[in-house]
C-alpha cells in the first residue's frame, strides 16, 4: 500500500503509522455526556468500502493525515493534512 | 536418455554431481531433473501419504513430485524442485520423505493401506483412548509426515533484501512478455523484465516453432540482446514475481546463486525484492494439466509440454518409447517432435472423436488411457477404445489435458478468474489488480503468434497510459495454430486415479468428499488436502474441481476455484525476513556513557532499543545484590552518577507552548514559573496514564518535556496528534532532542559538591531550589541543570550536547568516586524509586488510573485535558478498584516477587478471592528487608492490613503489611534540603 | 452415522460408498426458536450446544458463504488458557475444559494436541509480567511453569540464545496449551448440531434485522424471510455491518491479520512457541508445515488479504528468534478479518432489542474460544443470564469504565491492541 503524503509524495506504507477513524478529529466538549463521548472513543461505523480515516507520516515529515481510503479494495483517494481537513 | 544433437546445452561443459550419493553427469545448462532423466533415472521422489515412487511430472516451478534436498549442513535445502535447480559443479542432492531409501521405503506400506487412508480418515478415528492422542498417535503421524527435513541449523548462507521501481514490469519472458519489454524498450519506458527461469525465452526454448523466420530460441536471443543493450531495461533472470499487492507493489524472489557452488563472501543466495511498479504486464504463462486415470502417477508419466521441453531445450528423451495421451492437437505436436528426435512413438491416444488425422504416427482416436503399469517406471499402458481396451509398451506417456492459464497474480487481490468454455480453462478478470494487464497464454492466447500481439498490444496500451509516444511497429511472424480441445479431465474405471500427486488426492477421494456433502470446492479442499501440497495444485486444482462439478452435478463455473494466494511459489523465511537475525532485528541506541559503562564492566540491559548498565561490579563482589546495594548506598550517603539520557526528550515551544501542555497534561504547566520543573501526569483519551514526566520550562514559550524511555516514540506522535489534529490553530512546535542531549543524574547528600567542582560558577542555593531549571556551563561548554530527583536524594541531572557526554560522564564517575561515591546502575536506580514510592512502568502499565495510583488530584478540575472525561467513568472511580500501596513483608526475611498475586491472610489462593498483585520489588538495605509496591482492591484505605502474598509458580507465600507507596524519608526533607 | 476406527475399516474394505453427508443442506423454514448468524466456529458451537445442553433444536444457523469459511478455517490453530484478568480467566479456563474431550464429545477428531505452549520472555520486567500471568492461571486452576532461561534450552534448543537482540530470560510453560485441527472444529460442531436437528443454511446471507416494538421478530435474508423469536449475531469481522441492520453501532474496528504456513517438513518444532518481543508465534502442523503469525497490518480492511510490510516484520521476528527456520519456505500466506476491541476482549451481551444478541470482538483470538463461546452464549441465549464463566463481557463495559478487561496493557481505545 501506498500513500501520497501531500507534503513528501507517495511513499510506502512502512512509513506511515495509522490511528483509525478519523472521527478522532471530533472530540466533543468535556460536558458533551456519556452518548457523545461514549461514540467518540469507542463506537465505530467501521465500513465495508470508503472510509476517512487518520495516518501519521512518522518516517517521514510527521505529517497527520485525513486519508479517504476504500477498506475493501484498499484503493486510496484523496488524502489531506488533518490540520487543513479540521478548519 | 540424452538425443544426439539437440537441446541447448552446452555440451563442452560437463558438469559432475550426485544424486543420493551416486555420480552423474550433465552439461552445462541442465537442469537437476533433466540431467537425472538423461541418466536413466526415473524415480526421484515418493509422495506424501502413500510413499509411491514417483518420476518427474512437469519441466518448471509446478513440480509436484521430484522434491529432492540439496546442499549440507547448514546450507541444507529442503524441498527443491529438481525442475529448477540448475546443476553445477559438486551439486549433491538427495531424495527425501523416504526410510530408508528411494528405492525401497518401508512406508510405502501406506500404499497397501489405502482403502482405509481415504479423503478424511482421520477425522473418524484415532479417537480412543483421549490420552493416546498425544502419546501414540500424533507423534506416528508427524514422523510419517512432512517431505524434507531442515538442517537444524542457523544462518549459513547469506539473504538480501532489495527494492526497485520501475515504470513497467513484465512478468515472464516468453513470447509475449519479451514482446511487451521490447516495445516498452523501445519507447523510452523503464522496464523490469522478470522470469523464473535461469534462461529467459519461456516457450520459445521447449518448442520447435519459428518466429520471424527464425527458430524460436534465436528470436529470443536476438530480442534479448536488444534488451540487454537498452541503458532503460533491466532483466532479471532466476526472479519469481511471487505476489500481487496494493499500490502497484509486488514482491519477488530472485535465486542468485542456487546454480552455482561458489559462495563468494558477502553474497546473497537469494535475494527478496520489492519492486514498485507503475504499470505491470503478466505474461506469466499456462500450466500443462494432466489427465487422471488409473495409476497415472507411475514414474515415466509427464505432461506432454514436458516432454517436448526435456526434448527440444535439453536433448533429453524421457524414454526409449514415449507414448501420448492427450484431447488436444498438443497431442500431436508431442509425437512430432518426439519422432522429428529419432524416440520411438507406440502410439498417440486422442480422446477426440475428431481429432486430425496423421500419417506420421499410429493415432487412436476417441481412446483414452485407463492404466498404467511398472511401479518403478512405466513399462505400459491400457487404452481403451470403443473395441475394447489394449495394452501398449511404453517406457514413458506423455499426457496433456489442456492448459490452465497462470491466473495466479491476478488473483492475489481478491479477483476470481473467469471460466472460458471455449478453451476449457480460467482466464483472468479484467482490471483484477489495478494497473496489471494480463497477456499471451495467461490470458488464454495459446498459439505464438496470439502472445506476440497480446505482448505487444499490452505494452502498448501501457505506454499510452503512461503518456509516452508509441510507434507502430510490424509484429514478426510466428505460428498461429487454433487451440481446438474437448475437456477431459478424468478417464473413468476403477481403481485410483491421481489429481494432486503430491498430497495423494485421488479421483475417489473428491468424489467421496462430495458423496459427504463437503460439495463447496473450499470445503473439498480442506477436507481432501487438494491443492495444498508445496505445489499449491498448480496441475491439478482445476481437474479437482471439474470432478467435483460433475460429482454434484454443477458446472465448472458455478463451482468454482479456490482462493490463489500469494506466494505464488514458496519463498524462504530467511529471504523474507532478510537482515534480522542476531542483532540485525531492531536497531540499538547507544548512550554515550556505553563504552565506558562497558569498560568498567557493566552488564548491559535492554530497555526499549537503548542499552543500560545494569550495575558496575567491584572486584571481590560475587553477586549483582552486593553491587547494587553498594550503590544505593553511594546515593544515599554521597553522590551517585547515572546516565539518564534514555529518557525521552521533546523540546516545545509557541505563544501556545503553555496552553497545550495544559491540554496534554492532567496537571497545569502554565502556572509553573520560568526556570522551574514540574511533574506531569498524561492520559490517554480514555482516561488511563499513558506517560509521566517531568517538563521544565526553559522560557516563557519555552518547555523541555521528558518522557519514559519507552514511551517517548509514542509521546512524541501523541503531541503531533493533538496538535495537527485537535488543535491546529494553536502556535506551538516540538522536536525531539532525546540524541542530542546526553544528560545524567547526580545525586545524594554531595550531589551539590561534586557540582560545584566541575561547574564554572558553583551554584548558589538559593538560586537552585527542589524542582529547579536553568543554563549552566562546564568547562566552558553551554549544559542544562535541573534539580529533579528519582532517588529521593538532593538530585540534579545535568544535560551537555551529546557530544560531551562520553567526557562529561568520565568527569563525573571520577568525581563521585573522589567524594566516596560513583556511578550506578538500574538496578541501584530500581531500589532507590522503590523506597520512595515512585513509580514506573510497572505501576503505569496501561491499566491504570490517576485515581489508582493515588494521583487522582493530578487532574486539574479547573482545566480541560486529554483524558479526563473519560476518566471519570463511574467505573473508574469505584473505591474497590485495585490501588497502588506499598507492601512490606511482616517477618523482616520475608521474601517478595513481583508477580505475585494478594490474598486475604484466611483465603485460599483461588481466582474469586484475588485482591490485587505485586508490581515491583526490591531488597532495600535502607529498611534492611524486602519491600515492594502493588495494587491492591481498596488499598489506599487498607494501609496497616495484613495481606497474603501469593506466588504459586515459584512457592512463595508472605505475610504483607499493607503501607503508603513511600518507604524512605516519607515527607521528602532529603530531597528537597 | 458413529465414526470409529471400525467404521473407517468397515468403509475400506466394502469401497467407501457407505459414507453419508456430513449434515444436510436443508432449505430454511419459515420459522426458528432461535436464528444464529454466522456459520464461522463460534455460531457452530452456540448452536451445538444450544441444542445439547438446553434442548433448543428448532435452530438455523445462517452462513452467507459455506460452513467454517472465516476465521475458524484461516487461523493460527492455537488453544490455551493462559490468560490473567478476571473475566478472561475463567472464560479461557472453562473453554479450555471443553476442548479436553471434545473429540468425545463430538465424535470427531478436532485433533487437540495438547503439546505445550512456551510463551518467552525478553527481561527482567516481562518476567513479573508472566509471573503474574503464570499465578493468575494457577489461581484459576490451570496449569502454568514458569521456565528460566537453562530450562529452555534443552526445550527448545532451536532458539537462538546466543545474539538474539533481546536475549531469552526464559518462559512460561503452559503444558495444556496446544493446537487444533482449525477445520475440523468447524466440521465437527456443524455435524454435532445438525444430527441434534439443527438446521445448518449455507449461502444463505442476513440482508434485515425484523425489529417491532424493540423486541426482534425475525431475519430478512437472500433464501427470504426468516421468523425468530431470538437472533444472535455471531459474525466476527463483520459484526459492524450486521449490527447495523438492527441500528446498532459496536465498539469494533475489523483489521487484517495475516498467517502463514511453510512447505511440509520433518518434526523440528515440538510446542506452540510465541515471542513476545516481536510479536510471533508458531508450531508445526501434523503434516509438517510451519504455521506461524504475527502482528495485524495495522489498517482497517475487509479484504482478507494483507501486504508486504506486514509479512516482512513477521518474517523478520522469525528469523530473530529461531534463524534455523530461515530454509523453510512460505507456501501460503492468507489474511482474515478481525473483529478488535478496544480492550483487546470479546463481546457476548444481550442488545438493546430484546431477543437480539451479540458475540464478537474476538480479536486474534477467537479460535481456542470456540467451544467456550458457543457455550456460554448458548446459556445466555437460553436462560437469559450470563453464564457464571462469562460474566464480563459486557457490551457496555467501555461506556461505563466498569469492567474493562486489557490483558496487554495497551489502553481501551480502537487500533492499540
Amino acid at each position: 500500500m501506498r500513500i501520497p503524503c501531500p507534503l513528501c509524495g507517495t511513499r510506502d506504507r512502512r512509513e506511515f503509522w495509522y490511528r483509525g477513524a478519523a472521527v478522532d478529529l471530533e472530540r466533543p466538549a468535556p460536558d458533551a455526556g456519556v452518548e457523545a463521548w461514549d461514540d467518540f472513543v469507542y463506537l465505530r461505523e467501521n465500513p465495508a468500502g470508503p472510509t476517512r480515516e487518520l495516518w501519521y507520516h512518522e518516517g517521514g515529515c510527521g505529517a497527520w493525515l485525513v486519508v479517504e481510503r476504500d477498506t475493501v479494495t484498499h484503493e486510496i483517494g484523496r488524502v489531506a493534512l488533518a490540520s487543513e481537513e479540521r478548519s | 536418455m540424452r538425443l544426439a544433437g539437440r537441446g541447448l546445452i552446452d555440451r563442452s561443459k560437463p558438469v559432475a554431481f550426485e544424486f543420493d550419493g551416486a555420480r552423474h553427469s550433465g552439461f552445462e545448462g541442465d537442469t537437476l531433473a533433466s540431467a537425472l532423466l538423461a541418466n536413466g533415472v526415473r524415480v526421484m521422489g515418493r509422495s506424501f501419504k502413500y510413499h509411491r515412487p514417483r518420476g518427474v511430472l512437469s519441466a518448471g516451478s509446478e513440480e509436484p513430485n521430484a522434491l529432492v534436498t540439496v546442499g549440507a549442513g547448514d546450507a541444507r535445502e529442503p524441498n527443491v524442485r529438481a525442475t529448477m535447480q540448475e546443476i553445477h559443479e559438486g551439486l549433491q542432492a538427495w531424495s527425501q520423505n523416504r526410510w530408508p531409501s528411494l528405492g525401497f521405503d518401508l512406508m510405502a506400506v501406506n500404499d497397501l493401506a489405502a482403502p482405509f487412508l481415504g479423503a478424511g480418515f482421520y477425522y473418524k478415528t484415532f479417537m480412543w483412548p483421549r490420552s493416546f492422542w498425544e502419546k501414540l498417535y500424533e507423534p506416528v503421524i508427524r514422523r510419517a509426515a512432512g517431505l524434507g527435513a531442515l538442517s537444524g541449523q542457523a544462518g549459513g548462507e547469506r539473504y538480501e533484501r532489495a527494492h526497485a521501481f520501475c515504470d513497467l514490469l513484465v512478468i515472464g519472458a516468453g513470447p509475449a512478455g519479451l514482446m511487451a519489454a521490447l516495445v516498452a524498450g523501445r519507447a523510452g519506458a523503464d522496464v523490469i523484465l522478470a522470469d523464473e527461469q535461469a534462461r529467459m525465452g519461456g516457450r520459445l526454448l521447449a518448442e520447435t516453432y519459428e518466429v520471424d523466420g527464425q527458430a524460436g530460441h534465436l528470436w529470443a536471443d536476438v530480442v534479448l540482446a536488444e534488451l540487454d543493450a537498452l541503458p532503460n531495461v533491466r532483466r532479471m533472470g532466476r526472479t519469481t514475481v511471487f505476489g500481487a499487492y496494493d499500490g502497484g507493489t509486488y514482491g519477488a524472489l530472485e535465486r542468485v546463486l542456487h546454480h552455482s557452488g561458489r559462495r563468494p563472501r558477502g553474497a546473497p543466495v537469494e535475494t527478496y525484492w520489492t519492486i514498485v511498479a507503475k504499470r505491470a504486464v503478466l505474461a506469466a504463462g499456462a500450466i500443462e494439466r494432466p489427465v487422471a486415470f488409473r495409476n497415472n502417477d507411475r514414474p515415466g508419466i509427464m505432461t506432454a509440454g514436458a516432454v517436448r521441453a526435456y526434448v527440444n531445450r535439453w536433448g533429453v528423451s524421457p524414454g526409449q518409447s514415449v507414448a501420448v495421451f492427450g484431447n488436444s492437437d498438443d497431442a500431436h505436436r508431442t509425437a512430432r517432435d518426439l519422432l522429428a528426435a529419432g524416440v520411438h512413438v507406440p502410439a498417440v491416444i486422442d480422446s477426440r472423436e475428431d481429432a486430425p488425422e496423421s500419417r506420421d504416427f499410429e493415432l487412436r482416436r476417441g481412446a483414452v488411457v485407463c492404466d498404467a503399469s511398472g511401479r518403478r517406471g512405466l513399462e505400459a499402458v491400457t487404452i481403451r477404445t470403443a473395441q475394447g481396451e489394449e495394452r501398449i509398451a511404453a517406457d514413458a506417456l506423455a499426457v496433456t489435458g489442456g492448459w490452465n492459464p497462470t491466473v495466479h497474480l491476478t488473483c492475489h487481490m481478491n479477483a476470481r478468474p473467469v471460466w472460458r468454455d471455449d478453451i476449457a480453462c480460467f482466464v483472468p478478470q479484467e482490471g483484477a489488480v489495478p494497473g496489471l494487464r494480463a497477456a499471451g497464454a495467461c490470458n488464454g492466447a495459446f498459439s505464438t503468434a496470439t502472445c506476440l500481439r497480446e505482448g505487444a498490444a499490452a505494452a502498448r496500451a501501457v505506454l499510452e497510459e503512461l503518456g509516452r509516444t508509441v510507434r507502430d511497429e510490424p509484429l514478426p511472424e510466428a505460428e498461429d495454430d487454433p487451440y481446438r480441445i474437448a475437456p477431459l479431465w478424468a478417464v473413468s474405471g476403477k481403481g485410483r486415479a491421481w489429481l494432486d500427486f503430491q498430497n495423494d488426492v485421488t479421483v475417489k477421494d473428491v468424489k467421496q468428499a462430495a458423496q459427504e456433502n463437503f460439495r463447496s470446492v473450499e470445503h473439498m479442499k480442506r477436507y481432501t488436502t487438494q491443492g495444498m501440497a508445496t505445489d499449491q495444485g498448480k496441475n491439478s486444482n482445476v481437474a479437482a474441481l471439474a470432478v467435483l462439478a460433475d460429482a454434484t452435478g454443477r458446472g465448472i463455473p458455478q463451482t468454482g476455484t479456490t482462493t490463489f494466494r500469494p506466494p505464488y511459489s514458496p519463498v524462504a523465511i530467511a529471504a523474507l525476513g532478510a537482515g534480522a537475525e542476531g542483532k540485525g532485528f531492531r536497531p540499538e541506541r547507544f548512550a554515550t556513557s556505553h563504552a565506558a559503562s562497558i569498560e568498567r564492566g557493566a552488564p548491559m540491559i535492554e530497555a526499549g532499543l537503548w542499552y543500560r548498565p545494569s550495575y558496575f561490579p567491584r572486584d571481590g563482589e560475587s553477586d549483582w545484590r552486593q553491587s547494587c546495594d553498594r550503590e544505593v548506598g553511594y546515593v544515599r550517603e554521597a553522590v551517585g552518577v547515572a546516565d539518564v539520557s534514555t529518557l525521552g526528550k521533546i523540546d516545545i515551544q509557541g505563544k501556545d507552548a503553555a496552553a497545550f501542555l495544559d491540554f496534554v497534561y492532567s496537571n497545569m504547566f502554565s502556572t509553573l514559573k520560568v526556570g522551574r520543573v514540574r511533574y506531569g501526569l498524561m492520559l490517554r483519551e480514555d482516561g488511563f496514564v499513558m506517560d509521566d514526566g517531568t517538563t521544565a520550562r526553559l522560557g516563557e514559550k519555552h518547555y523541555l518535556m521528558t518522557t519514559t524511555t519507552a514511551a517517548a516514540g509514542e509521546v512524541m506522535k501523541h503531541l503531533e496528534f493533538v496538535h495537527q489534529g485537535l488543535q491546529p490553530d494553536w502556535d506551538v512546535r516540538f522536536v525531539s532532542v532525546t540524541e542530542q542531549w546526553a544528560q545524567f543524574a547526580v545525586a545524594g547528600p554531595k550531589a551539590r559538591e561534586l557540582l560545584d567542582g566541575i561547574l564554572d560558577a558553583p551554584l548558589d542555593a538559593a538560586d537552585w531550589p527542589f524542582m529547579s531549571c536553568g543554563a549552566v556551563s562546564v568547562g566552558g561548554i553551554a549544559g542544562r541543570l535541573f534539580r529533579i530527583s528519582f532517588s529521593g536524594e538532593q538530585g540534579f541531572e545535568i544535560a551537555v550536547p551529546a557530544r560531551y557526554g562520553a567526557a562529561l560522564f568520565d568527569i563525573l564517575t571520577d568525581r563521585a568516586e573522589a567524594l566516596g561515591g560513583g556511578p550506578y546502575g538500574m538496578e541501584a536506580l530500581n531500589v532507590l524509586r522503590i523506597e520512595k514510592g515512585f513509580i514506573t512502568h510497572a505501576e503505569i502499565h496501561g491499566r491504570t488510573t490517576a485515581f489508582d495510583i493515588g494521583m487522582g488530584r493530578m487532574v486539574s478540575a479547573k482545566k480541560d485535558c486529554i483524558g479526563k472525561t473519560m476518566s471519570e467513568r463511574p467505573g473508574l472511580l469505584e473505591a474497590d478498584r485495585e490501588r497502588l500501596v506499598g507492601l512490606k513483608p511482616i517477618n523482616a526475611d520475608g521474601r517478595m516477587l513481583a508477580g505475585a498475586h494478594l490474598f486475604r491472610e484466611e483465603d485460599p489462593p483461588v481466582r474469586e478471592n484475588g485482591q490485587g498483585y505485586v508490581t515491583s520489588v526490591c531488597h532495600s538495605p535502607m529498611l534492611g528487608q524486602m519491600i515492594g509496591l502493588g495494587f491492591l482492591k481498596g488499598g489506599s484505605d487498607r494501609h496497616g492490613e495484613i495481606v497474603k502474598m501469593w506466588d504459586g509458580l515459584r512457592g512463595v507465600t508472605t505475610l504483607c503489611e499493607v503501607t503508603g507507596p513511600v518507604f524512605f524519608d516519607p515527607d521528602g526533607g532529603r530531597m528537597r534540603g | 452415522m458413529r465414526f470409529s476406527g471400525l467404521r473407517v475399516l468397515k468403509e475400506g474394505l466394502t469401497g467407501n460408498r457407505g459414507w453419508t453427508p456430513h449434515w444436510r443442506d436443508p432449505d430454511p423454514n419459515s420459522d426458528y426458536d432461535v436464528v444464529i448468524i454466522g456459520g464461522g466456529g463460534h455460531g457452530l458451537s452456540t448452536a451445538y450446544y444450544l441444542a445439547r445442553d438446553h434442548g433448543i433444536t428448532n435452530v438455523a444457523v445462517l452462513e452467507k458463504g459455506y460452513l467454517g469459511g472465516g476465521n475458524v478455517g484461516r487461523n493460527t490453530t492455537i488453544v490455551r488458557a493462559n490468560y490473567f484478568l478476571p473475566g478472561n480467566s475463567e472464560f479461557y479456563s472453562h473453554s479450555l475444559k471443553l476442548w479436553e474431550g471434545l473429540e468425545e464429545d463430538l465424535n470427531y477428531n478436532v485433533m487437540h494436541s495438547q503439546r505445550g505452549l512456551i510463551n518467552l520472555f525478553h527481561s527482567d520486567g516481562q518476567r513479573d509480567a508472566f509471573a503474574r500471568r503464570g499465578n493468575a492461571m494457577l489461581a484459576q486452576g490451570d496449569d502454568a511453569v514458569l521456565l528460566g532461561r537453562d530450562e529452555l534450552r534443552p526445550m527448545l534448543p532451536y532458539l537462538n540464545f546466543d545474539d538474539l537482540r533481546f536475549p531469552i530470560y526464559g518462559g512460561l510453560y503452559h503444558p495444556r496449551g496446544g493446537t487444533a485441527r482449525h477445520d475440523a472444529v468447524a466440521w465437527g460442531y456443524a455435524r454435532g448440531a445438525d444430527r441434534r436437528g439443527v438446521d445448518l443454511i449455507q449461502n444463505c446471507e442476513v440482508t434485515g434485522i425484523d425489529i417491532e416494538g424493540g423486541a426482534v421478530k425475525g431475519v430478512q435474508t437472500t433464501r427470504g424471510a426468516i421468523r425468530a423469536k431470538k437472533v444472535a449475531m455471531v459474525v466476527a469481522g463483520r459484526s459492524s455491518q450486521v449490527a447495523a441492520l438492527a441500528g446498532m453501532r459496536l465498539p469494533i474496528e475489523s483489521h487484517v491479520l495475516q498467517a502463514y504456513v511453510t512447505e511440509g517438513l520433518k518434526p523440528c518444532i515440538d510446542h506452540v512457541v510465541s515471542f513476545g518481543m516481536g510479536h510471533f508465534y508458531i508450531s508445526q502442523s501434523d503434516k509438517g508445515g510451519l504455521v506461524f503469525g504475527g502482528d495485524l497490518d495495522f489498517y482497517a480492511s475487509y479484504a482478507a488479504r494483507g501486504n508486504l510490510p506486514g509479512v516482512e516484520q513477521v518474517m523478520e521476528a522469525g528469523m530473530a528468534l529461531m534463524p534455523m527456520i530461515g530454509k523453510a519456505r512460505v507456501l501460503r500466506s492468507w489474511g482474515g478479518i478481525m473483529d478488535m476491541s478496544p480492550d483487546g476482549s470479546p463481546i457476548i451481551d444481550k442488545t438493546h432489542v430484546d431477543g437480539l444478541f451479540v458475540n464478537c470482538g474476538w480479536n486474534y483470538g477467537g479460535f481456542k474460544a470456540v467451544p467456550g463461546s458457543g457455550n456460554v452464549l448458548a446459556h445466555l441465549i437460553a436462560t437469559g443470564t450470563h453464564h457464571q464463566n462469562a460474566t464480563g463481557f459486557r457490551l457496555d463495559r467501555f461506556r461505563t469504565g466498569r469492567g474493562i478487561i486489557d490483558e496487554e496493557g495497551k489502553g481501551s481505545q480502537h487500533n492499540l491492541h
